[in-house]
């Protein structure tokens, strides 16, 4: 199986949302480099043990993040404990004013989301607590279910749930941050909720 | 913004969208979010904002890298 044409025209065309994921998790484009560079070596070594049929994308994640983990997390710069406990459910939503009735809301929405960079969308991200970032970068980025994202990380259903719920508010929390920072939100709808 | 079934669809929002409700569950928030414009309009936010975020962390894989590790595997792959 471990077929060289196979393996290239099927994993080659990956390469940029491997490539994305390994940056947003090394935060360092030499890192990420290495990182992408090793995976699809290892993966290449161990394509015979790739059942056909099955996710390679999928795969190619598990060896990504094994490898992450085992060798550039011992790297991490920042502390990982993110106080995300009491932020709500669509934090970002309800801060704009979302659900406090009429119409009001509706601009400061689109005003925020038109305008926020990719630099605050990928800041944003990468100080994301590592377990929550890639629970987050696996779902929202790569759309991989539940059940893919369990086995990617080989972790339970239920931590993956449980981690995509606290990285959301949290990244909602941080973008709401940036738009307030740039002038893009104002006050409208924070006083409201206690 | 009151009553139960508003709070239980908004509960339920991430992971509607995520796909992942049984069936059952699925109906029942997909009717809410049809009959009550404001849960619609915060289902529609976060459909956006997900899109925001996926299409805005994106990186293109640097030249040299692709070259590297197409010579790694020993293919002319480019």
């Amino acid at each position: 199986m471990a077929d060289p044409a196979t393996f290239a025209e099927q994993a080659m065309p990956l390469m940029s949302s491997l490539y994305t994921a390994a940056l947003r998790m090394t935060r360092n484009p030499a890192d990420a480099e290495d990182l992408v560079q090793e995976t699809y070596l290892k993966a290449y070594r161990a394509f015979a043990s790739f059942e056909a049929g099955t996710n390679l994308k999928a795969w190619l994640y598990r060896i990504l993040t094994n490898t992450y983990i085992n060798a550039y997390r011992a790297k991490k710069r920042r502390p990982e404990q993110a106080d995300v406990d009491d932020v709500e459910d669509l934090y970002l939503y309800r801060h704009l004013g979302g659900l406090e009735g009429a119409t009001a809301g509706r601009s400061a929405e689109d005003e925020l989301l038109d305008h926020l960079t990719e630099g605050e969308v990928k800041e944003a991200i990468e100080e994301l607590p590592e377990q929550f970032r890639m629970a987050v970068l696996l779902a929202d980025v790569e759309g991989f279910s539940y059940k893919e994202i369990a086995e990617i990380l080989d972790i339970p259903i239920g931590t993956v749930m449980s981690r995509l719920h606290r990285g959301r508010r949290a990244l909602e929390k941080r973008l709401y941050e940036f738009g307030r920072a740039r002038g893009l939100v104002g006050e409208r709808g924070v006083a409201t909720r206690g | 913004m009151a009553g139960d079934e508003c709070r239980e669809a908004l509960e339920a929002l991430y992971v509607y969208l995520d796909g992942e409700l049984t069936e059952e569950r699925r109906i029942i928030i997909k009717g809410h979010l049809d009959d009550c414009p404001p849960c619609g309009d915060a289902f529609d936010f976060t459909v956006e904002l997900r899109q925001v975020v996926a299409q805005r962390c994106r990186e293109e894989v640097p030249e040299a890298l692709r070259l590297r590790i197409a010579q790694a595997l020993g293919q002319d792959v480019l």
